[in-house]
């Protein structure tokens, strides 16, 4: 198993996301190194990104059944590219937030969560300003009723709470697959939660499902 | 030519920018505004001197990167 | 025609005008005037800071570079060094705080990449008007916005810092940021040019008319008309300098490069003579190659643009393709601009006919150094006055007042009768600590760093908020601890001893994370340094830095001075901030601000003499800024550091917190926060430094003593922890019990102290964001 990291000039969690992978959980990862740069802050976040060759790899390679994740930046790169439904918001506050939240995970059946209980309990940091995530209403009783809705922004006991949903996301959603289930945006950062010195590890479950979804493949 | 394209959010999206603006406004005393939606302008200069081509040019360019059809509709001006 | 005006438009006197006739043997022309008035700027040339500045200890082993280049740098062992630096910009901030501090951030990140280091981590250090006072919420927003919009995009994140509130900034923020990177020792790259024939490179934005004059307009007072000069203020593209930081990290790897450095202030100007004056070189230019953003540029402006995100580079001649490749690359384009010279002259051309010509060194090494008048100011002795047994009769007479609202006469008789005896009221301390931790210069700051990615990289281990900034070095086991620090009242009620506890404060906060304190950088923010009160400011001050920074073997590697900090003739208070950066040999030793569980000891090391001169009690309580700051003992303070050290290296404590503002009451609140409401029992002696007892109370629980810490640790671990304390010379006791979930403190058995923690914890962590609180749909 190889992880493909996508890189944009002008991204800057790939070696995060590198060194998770290849320093924390010994895997073989390789940069996807992309000349064409995004439009991030001149436009919409992901907004050109969604138009370089690598994406209708990135494409290919999902409709072939191919896991991927799209974790905060990544995440607003597969919505432009509609291979998620749904548009980020600039955050409900209109400013930048950088903390620890907790997720519930809502299902397990995905490639990304299959490793967790339903339920569980997630506490990994985010980071971002247009992580409000919005779709027209019959698209979220869609999401809903196809439980693609895969983490939600909850209070430390797994419980919906206003106060605890940092950017305003619509029905608290932090993370949605697509249909097949196989394609997975999150806006927190696993890669960030992977080793005990960074103050917590849940987002290691996050690696360790893929490795398990890929085991049993 | 030149094509004028003005993006805002649709209407059902709430846009706190535009709130935010409109809670300024009326604490300055300018109650009077009731409400206030924020958006993007771009001026597109165009390598065609045909209204229509220009048009669709124009469209072309807000469906497909100006404009998030999601969350925002667009108005475009020709001249 | 060059004349009074004109000089004056360009912050030049006549004298150096002359000065400058002599250099060139004939009058310049406005090009030549232009680059003189930029590089002879207080901003670039320090000349009125200068003669101080030589005083500072700039040396040890630690030391891999001094001052002098674009960043400092020291040894952090793995064969690495950590290159940092801090630099000011307040005036750009004041007049656009968005584009102001994010262009800030910009620049320091600049000035630490071409060096050769890659960032991992930036502070800041902020100062501003009272949050109640018209305009500072909207340029504490716009600053704070400008900062993370920069930091966040390019992706470093923001670790650490301060932010204090006084009337004195009201019309002068004050703006420091911090940058530091990580370098393999052999590969530090320098701004140098030299080797006659070499090509000199231009990569980046193109240039544009913004920021013309960004070096003089540092370098002058505002006034009512500042708002007018708006175009001098840059913009910043994050995106560009990702692409930049990046490309030129990948040049640096190449053998192809001579020198490069940052297009800062004073632009095209600045870099390219202090690079040739480093090589001992000159360096021709022709403005006409230079990528231009705006049609019809002259000379003057091309080369006093202050445009952003722009480089210059001395490639080898014969290896120019492989340094263009490497740009085209990342989207880039480099352009050849000119060549190095022999002839130690800055030439600038258009089309080929000379424009400019001047000797590097007189822009650089024979700029006006002045030894500028100095002399005591006349409010010092007045505010240094504290008459302990006034404010004590003071504070009966405020509470017999108070008194008026108890609920029955006989209560309120009883009360005035305690009051009169000076008795402590219960409840009476609760309050005062209750406000000074809802004072928003105590208060948390989470509102601000939530705003700044602060774990991109993933290499934070101390986030903000938590003590000093920790980032691991990856490949290593070690880790590094920054903390920027300054203290203004301090500093205006005693520039020297204000200067030596911001040294000794930004040092101890290092060693509280169980770091070695080895270096530090300073940026000196001061008014007009053409009054001699001021002047005296800035020489005491630094005077107060160097032997802080000798005692503390905390050498200065680089920094900044920002003068004539003023608003219509009103200065700042004088506000040296200092960076220190230390090195924990064992990233998972590090310790944090918080209690970490219940039944742990409460150990004080150092000792509190209950002194109240220049405290945020006294300005929150008493609304008075007087008396002497705190006394420091520099062997003390040493002695407590290595402690520190050595009790974090041996994983003898828990957690370890500085007692600085709001002293004693306040550093345990602090403690017991972020720890699901831990609280914790602690019992205190007297001091007795007046008459009045809420005096002697106050002193005691509040009193900002320096060279004081609280850690605590295992039961287990007291006994070791005493030993080394005593060993060392450190008074050291335990003074209570981690647990319940309040915080109690008794003085001498007498309970004065009472606040649930999340209680004291809601104060604390409103303080600033209740300011900001907006209504949500």
């Amino acid at each position: 198993m190889r992880f493909g990291i996508v890189v944009f000039p002008g991204s800057n969690c790939d070696e995060d996301a590198y060194h998770a992978v290849r320093d924390v959980f010994g895997l073989d990862a390789e940069y996807l190194w992309h000349k064409d740069a995004d439009l991030k802050g001149a436009l919409r976040t992901g907004a050109m990104a969604r138009f370089s060759p690598i994406m209708s790899q990135v494409r290919a390679f999902a409709e072939q059944g191919g896991p991927v994740l799209g974790i905060c930046n990544g995440f607003q790169i597969l919505l432009e590219a509609g291979m998620l439904p749904g548009a980020m918001l600039r955050n409900r506050e209109l400013k930048y937030r950088c903390e620890h939240v907790h997720l519930r995970v809502e299902h397990t059946d995905t490639p990304f969560t299959c490793a967790a209980a339903p339920g569980h309990i997630l506490r990994i940091p985010i980071g971002h300003g247009e992580g409000n995530y919005f779709a027209a209403p019959d698209v979220l009783d869609r999401l809903e009723a196809n439980r693609q809705v895969i983490l939600r922004y909850t209070d430390p006991e797994g419980r919906l709470a206003d106060a605890w949903n940092p950017n305003g996301s619509a029905n608290a959603i932090a993370s949605v697959c697509n249909e097949s289930r196989n394609v997975v945006g999150m806006m927190p950062h696993p890669e960030r939660a992977c080793e005990p010195l960074l103050g917590g590890v849940d987002g290691r479950l996050i690696f360790e499902s893929v490795v398990t979804a890929m085991a049993i493949r | 030519m030149r094509a004028r394209v003005f993006v805002t959010l649709k209407p059902s999206v709430f846009d706190p920018q535009g709130r935010t603006i409109a809670d300024a406004l009326h604490s300055l005393g300018y109650g009077a505004v009731e409400d206030v939606r924020q958006g993007k302008y771009f001026e597109l200069d165009l390598a065609t001197s045909e209204a229509g081509q220009a048009r669709a040019l124009a469209a072309e360019v807000a469906d497909k990167v100006l404009a998030n059809p999601v969350i925002e509709s667009y108005r475009i001006e020709i001249d | 025609m060059i004349d009074g005006p004109v000089l004056e438009r360009h912050g030049l006197t006549r004298d150096e005008y002359e000065r400058i006739v002599q250099f060139l043997g004939r009058a310049p022309n406005i090009t030549e005037l232009g680059i003189f008035s930029v590089m002879w700027s207080e901003h670039c040339s320090y000349k009125s800071s200068r003669v101080h500045l030589k005083t500072l200890p700039t040396e040890g082993p630690q030391v891999v570079q001094g001052p002098g280049e674009n960043a400092g740098a020291i040894d952090i062992g793995d064969g690495l060094a950590a290159v940092f630096k801090i630099e000011s910009h307040n005036h750009p901030s004041f007049i656009e705080p968005y584009q102001g501090a994010a262009t800030g951030v910009g620049g320091i990140i600049r000035d630490i990449f071409t060096m050769g280091a890659r960032p991992i981590a930036l502070l800041n250090s902020l100062r501003f008007g009272p949050l109640h006072g018209p305009g500072t919420r909207r340029l504490l927003e716009g600053v704070v916005a400008g900062i993370a919009g920069y930091g966040n995009s390019i992706g470093i994140p923001t670790v650490g810092g301060e932010i204090a509130f006084e009337p004195a900034y009201a019309g002068n923020p004050l703006v420091n940021v911090f940058c530091l990177g990580i370098v393999k020792r052999s590969d530090i790259v320098k701004g140098v040019a030299s080797g006659a024939g070499n090509s000199v490179y231009y990569v980046g934005a193109k240039t544009g008319r913004d920021g013309i004059h960004g070096a003089t307009m540092a370098s002058a007072e505002f006034d009512d008309k500042s708002a007018e000069k708006r175009p001098a203020v840059q913009v910043g593209d994050p995106f560009m300098e990702k692409l930049l930081l990046e490309a030129c990290l990948e040049v640096m790897k190449s053998d192809a490069l001579i020198g490069i450095q940052d297009m800062g202030a004073a632009g095209l100007t600045c870099s390219s003579t202090e690079m040739g004056s480093r090589g001992g070189a000159g360096i021709e230019i022709d403005v006409a190659q230079v990528p231009q953003r705006e049609t019809g540029m002259t000379p003057y402006e091309i080369m006093l643009s202050e445009s952003q995100e722009r480089m210059l580079l001395v490639v080898k001649r014969g290896r120019e393709a492989d340094v263009e490749r490497i740009f085209d690359k990342w989207d880039l384009h480099a352009v050849r601009v000119g060549e190095v010279t022999n002839d130690g002259m800055l030439r600038v051309k258009q089309a080929g006919s000379v424009v400019a010509e001047i000797p590097n060194r007189a822009l650089t090494d024979e700029a006006p150094v002045y030894h500028r008048a100095m002399r005591e100011p006349d409010y010092l002795h007045e505010v240094q006055r504290l008459d302990l047994d006034a404010l004590g009769s003071h504070v009966v007479a405020g509470r017999l007042r108070a008194g008026g609202a108890t609920a029955t006469r006989a209560e309120a008789r009883m009360e005035n009768a305690r009051a009169e005896a000076g008795a402590v009221q219960p409840g009476e301390s609760n309050a005062v600590l209750l406000s000074l931790l809802a004072s928003p210069t105590i208060g948390s700051k989470r509102w601000v760093y939530r705003q700044y990615d602060h774990m991109v990289r993933t290499n934070t281990i101390n986030v903000p908020g938590f003590g000093a900034g920790v980032v691991r070095i990856k490949g290593t086991s070690r880790a590094l601890a920054l903390s920027v620090d300054g203290n203004g009242r301090y500093c205006y009620l005693d520039p020297y001893r204000g200067a030596m506890l911001a040294v000794a404060e930004a040092a101890r906060n290092v060693a509280c994370a169980g770091a070695r304190p080895l270096g530090a950088t300073n940026c000196l923010n001061f008014g007009n340094p053409e009054r001699p009160a001021i002047m005296w400011q800035f020489a005491k001050a630094v005077e107060g830095i160097g032997a802080a920074c000798r005692a503390l073997n905390v050498p200065i590697t680089g920094g900044n001075v920002s003068l004539y900090n003023e608003t219509d003739g009103k200065a700042i208070y004088p506000t040296p901030v200092i960076g220190v950066v230390g090195l924990l040999e064992h990233a998972d030793r590090v310790l944090g601000r918080r209690f970490r569980r219940a039944g742990d000891e409460v150990v004080l090391l150092g000792e509190g003499h209950g002194e109240l001169g220049g405290s945020e009690y006294l300005k929150v309580e008493h609304g008075m800024v007087r008396g002497l700051p705190p006394a420091l003992n520099l062997d003390v303070e040493r002695s407590l550091q290595d402690l520190l050290v050595a009790l974090a290296a041996e994983g003898l404590i828990e957690s370890a917190h500085d007692c600085s503002d709001g002293g004693l009451a306040v550093t345990l609140a602090e403690c017991c926060f972020d720890t699901g409401a831990i609280g914790a029992d602690v019992s205190i002696s007297r001091t007795g430094i007046s008459q009045n007892e809420t005096l002697n109370t106050a002193a005691a629980l509040f009193g900002e003593s320096s060279s004081r810490v609280i850690v605590s640790a295992r039961p287990g671990q007291v006994a070791a922890i005493l030993d080394r304390a005593a060993a060392g010379n450190v008074p050291a006791r335990v003074i209570g019990r981690v647990g319940g979930d309040a915080l109690r403190i008794a003085i001498d058995g007498q309970l004065v102290i009472e606040v649930a923690i999340d209680d004291a914890e809601r104060a604390w962590t409103s303080a600033i964001e209740h300011y900001f609180a907006r209504r949500v749909a």
